[in-house]
């Protein structure tokens, strides 16, 4: 049974909550600008609860199960965390109050920038940015503004490996550079000769994902850091695939220039159906000054009698703002909770616990399908979804019978340079008994697949729907309720 | 922490793997720089991290302390108590994006459901699933026009009026293309008094023009002959808009406008210290398959069941690379379904009456204010909605701290941002401020206003 619409369950007259009458005299409308159709639902407060409660019941999520989405990190979102951003003296905090009446705001982001400092040896972090392509967007203007600001005429190409996610040459583009693809070597690894070939006095950077996408620690990430520099180009770390490198390596103590942190990803902020996300930036020393606005400091220092006095600060050279007022607090506010209750140790046990699970994984899943790139991996790996002998059988087929059996399926057709890619991230917080449960029905839908393909290309069977009709929705275009008479 | 492994699994699993040590997986990272010693506090307990938040969180003031007449790009409105009940379900905000519709129809339905209502309350054809917050998607709008005229039409023009923050975002947001002038904006020129000569700044040149209705003053304008003008040259026009006035004013797309955009955050989001909020993008049908984000669409399933899907997403970066528009990726999901929960809720009925209080409690204010000696509304004869404009006889930012005193919160100091408004305050009321909150914000005024 499908659930109706808001519109649908509308009545008219029914009220979901109710307002006091005014207690002031009242003045007549606006003439000329008074609204008269508004076409809003009419539902009482259980309507909307049931409506939306059965919603949230059709939804797969980590609360539910296992969630191998590979470059997603989807790993267990602790309670407190929730219980943390809901305080009202953070939640209902305006972001226009006197400084002095947020200093506990200050404090926590000043903490949180210097945890993100420390943990990614970079110099400055800066927290404003909304989420991880928009982290991308600063990076890319930061490298373009530097390039400027140094005379640097010729330099308008950014470097971006096949491996990489979509975001990398889209936020190039969208900040008028030139994107040229650079290919993987036969190990994953960025291509050496091929880099070597594009470093001339027209480039401008490098967007490196390390681990990359393959969930393979690129072999030579010094080298080709050094070959972008002494060209003269600046290296940009996209952060996607920081959860394996918690405590266990820091892309500012290699070179890399600038580079953006996942909160809901790495620090495990909800991934809220879609958003909100968080993606500060860090910076080194050189390009510290070209981060956004604003940054929180250290106004005076605290002594015996008086605690340290917090306030905001717009670098020298910096690229501008990027959002409204100065990021997803209460994201924020969830990302300190978790770092403070793992420290430095909790860390680098995740780290190595996500890296654990992917190669018990792998070792288990590569046994019944083909993997393109045989070597210990990070936090993630990339299986193909096909095989030979069953031609007729697809990575889409896959991932749709895994519902049947309870799970997430994982990323799939990424990165692009695999053929049929699945591409699988486990995470930390899963058990074995769960990674064993998930290479079992990898390996029964391996089975399925050349005794029964048909059954895969009308899988699933057990979900809330079916298959759905994409290329419907694309020509026929309906994109909101049709409200009944 | 979380991590859920005992030491006989862990052996059980290097085994399997066929490596000694969790260590050995690390091989490939450079040697000298392998396992850095982090300086981080020891790691908490929940009874201890729960404590020290609750220590730091005792450092702010907050609205529930304060009577708050701060607006200026945040509202503080009543949330009501069933919001954050659904917001806190975990099949809602432990989900990931919706890629697999099969397993993920809350989330479709929800965001559609939010589209839907968006559309609405802005008059427009479409919505799209949300972008970070007002000023990024008023970025966006830029951006769409940038790419509609495939980058030929290098101006855009900024009434003065919209907020600064939304303004400064799309200068950064544009600094990625050559030759793109941002104006309209300069100082002193405000739009209302100069509603003709900005008007005449539209040319052929012009890629959009981007107002706010009601304005960052407040104020509501008439900008017909600036839409009329716009149009006759093919520019589009993009309206910023604050979705609880939409309650009780004509919606954006009774005056033809292009693109609506906005901060959803009035609607059942909390201030929390300025995001995460919720960018609404509304427009028109034609320009749809150049819009940025996420869009969901009805379709059927296998069996002929009504279900939903992402789609047209041949327009965004993860098909497209470095030919989308934007680059944007994740949407605001969890903020798009308390806007969705909270529009529900209030419906049509509970919804412009919360505008209409908010209408009407800011008139008294402002009403009341103009009578006192030393003050005076800076725009008396525009019509607005739940903000306005004082100039007060003394810096604001002295004001304030007078009023602090009184466990007020003033409005927002326009000198930050505005050098000709010295003096002058921003005022905004919302419903949960009573008549009597407005009178002790009125006495202290008076009080504060002499001498």
């Amino acid at each position: 049974m499908t659930e109706k619409t808001i519109y649908e369950l509308s009545q008219p007259s029914r009220k979901g909550v109710t307002y006091p009458d005014p207690d002031v005299p009242i003045v007549p409308l606006p003439e000329g600008f008074t609204r008269e159709e508004l076409r809003l639902p009419e539902l009482s407060e259980i309507d909307v609860i049931r409506h939306f409660t059965k919603l949230s019941s059709t939804n797969y999520s980590i609360d539910k199960g296992f969630y191998p989405l590979g470059s997603c990190t989807m790993k267990y979102n602790p309670k407190i965390n929730e219980e943390m951003a809901r305080l009202p003296n953070f939640a209902h905090t305006h972001p226009l109050q006197p400084i002095v009446s947020v200093q506990g705001n200050l404090y926590l982001m000043y903490q949180l920038q210097d945890w993100l400092e420390e943990i990614s040896g970079f110099h400055r972090v800066c927290l404003t940015p909304a989420a991880g392509a928009q982290g991308e967007l600063v990076g890319a203007l930061m490298i373009k503004k530097y390039h400027q600001v140094n005379n640097h005429k010729k330099r308008v190409k950014i470097l971006i490996p096949d491996s990489a996610h979509g975001t990398n040459p889209a936020t190039s583009s969208m900040s008028g550079f030139k994107v040229v693809p650079v290919p993987s070597d036969e190990r994953g690894n960025v291509d050496i000769d091929a880099l070597k070939q594009e470093c001339d006095d027209t480039l401008a950077g490098l967007m490196l994902t390390n681990p990359n996408t393959l969930g393979l620690f690129d072999e030579n990430v010094e080298e080709v850091i050094n070959l972008v520099h002494e060209a003269g180009g600046l290296v940009y770390g996209d952060g996607a695939n920081l959860n394996a490198l918690l405590g266990v390596f820091r892309p500012g103590d290699v070179g890399f220039d600038i580079m953006h942190f996942n909160l809901h990803k790495t620090f495990s902020t909800p991934h809220g159906g879609g958003g909100p996300g968080s993606g500060p930036v860090g910076a080194s020393e050189a390009l510290k000054d070209y981060l956004p606005g604003p940054v929180v400091t250290m106004i005076e220092e605290g002594d015996d009698e008086n605690p340290p006095f917090f306030g905001f600060h717009t670098p020298e050279k910096s690229i501008g703002r990027m959002k409204s007022f100065y990021g997803h607090f209460g994201v924020l506010v969830r990302a300190f909770t978790y770092i403070a209750m793992l420290g430095a140790e909790g860390l680098r046990d995740a780290a190595e616990k996500a890296v654990l699970n992917a190669n018990y994984l792998m070792s288990k899943v590569k046994q019944h399908y083909p993997l393109p790139f045989d070597r210990t991996c990070m936090h993630e790996f990339v299986v193909e979804g096909a095989w030979e002998d069953i031609p007729d059988i697809h990575a889409l087929d896959i991932s749709k019978r895994l519902m049947d059996y309870g799970f997430h399926p994982p990323t799939n057709y990424f990165p692009l340079i695999v053929h049929e890619a699945l591409m699988i991230e486990p995470t930390e917080t899963e058990s074995k008994e769960t990674l064993d449960a998930f290479a079992a029905a990898m390996k029964a839908i391996a089975k399925e697949s050349r005794e029964n393909p048909e059954l895969l290309h009308h899988a699933p069977y057990n979900t809330p729907v079916r298959r759905c009709d994409e290329v419907k929705a694309a020509r026929d275009l309906v994109l909101r309720c049709r409200i009944p008479e | 922490m979380f991590t859920p492994h005992t030491s006989q699994e862990v052996k059980e699993m290097l085994r399997e793997i066929g490596v000694q040590t969790i260590e050995e997986l690390f091989a490939k990272v450079p040697e000298e720089h392998r396992f850095p010693e982090l300086v981080l506090p020891e790691g908490l307990s929940e009874i201890e991290i729960n404590s020290e938040l609750n220590e730091i969180a005792s450092a702010n003031a907050s609205t529930d302390d304060f009577i708050s007449f701060l607006g200026a790009g945040a509202y503080d409105h009543y949330i009501p108590a069933a919001v954050d009940m659904l917001l806190r379900r975990g099949e809602f905000y432990t989900a990931y994006t919706p890629y697999q519709p099969e397993i993920s129809q809350g989330t479709l339905q929800a965001i559609f459901e939010f589209q839907s209502l968006m559309a609405e309350l802005t008059g427009m054809d479409v919505s799209n699933a949300s972008h970070y917050d007002g000023a990024t998607a008023a970025a966006e709008a830029v951006n769409l026009a940038y790419h509609f005229f495939r980058g030929r039409r290098k101006k855009v023009l900024l009434s003065r009026s919209v907020n600064p923050q939304y303004r400064e975002v799309i200068r950064t947001y544009m600094q990625g293309q050559e030759n793109v002038v941002v104006s309209g904006d300069d100082e002193n020129f405000d739009i209302v008094s100069n509603m003709d000569a900005f008007t005449e700044r539209i040319d052929e040149n012009t890629s959009i023009v981007i107002v706010q209705y009601p304005d960052f003053f407040g104020r509501i304008v008439d900008y017909t002959k600036l839409i009329e003008k716009a149009h006759t040259y093919g520019a589009l026009v993009a309206f910023v808009i604050n979705p609880t006035a939409l309650g009780l004013i004509k919606p954006p797309g009774a005056f033809d406008v292009d693109i609506a955009v906005g901060d959803g955050q009035p609607l059942g989001i909390p201030i929390s210290f300025g995001g995460p909020y919720l960018g609404i993008f509304t427009t028109k049908e034609k320009y749809v398959r150049k819009l940025a984000g996420r869009l969901v669409g009805e379709t059927v399933d296998e069996d002929g069941k009504r279900a939903y899907v992402l789609t047209l997403t041949a327009r965004e970066q993860h098909i497209r690379r470095e030919k989308s528009t934007s680059n944007i990726c994740t949407n605001q999901g969890l903020m798009a379904l308390a806007a969705t929960i909270y529009l529900s809720l209030l419906g049509k009925h509970g919804f412009k009456q919360v505008a209409n209080l908010c209408y009407q409690k800011a008139h008294y204010a402002a009403e009341q204010i103009s009578k006192l000696n030393n003050y005076e509304l800076a725009f008396p004869n525009t019509p607005f909605f739940h903000e306005f404009v004082v100039k007060t006889p003394k810096p604001v930012s002295e004001i304030n701290l007078h009023l602090q005193n009184h466990w007020i919160l003033g409005g927002y100091d326009l000198s930050e941002v505005y050098p000709e408004y010295e003096n002058h305050m921003l005022i905004a009321v919302t419903e949960k401020i009573s008549r009597d909150d407005i009178d002790d914000f009125v006495a202290a005024l008076e009080e504060v206003g002499h001498d």
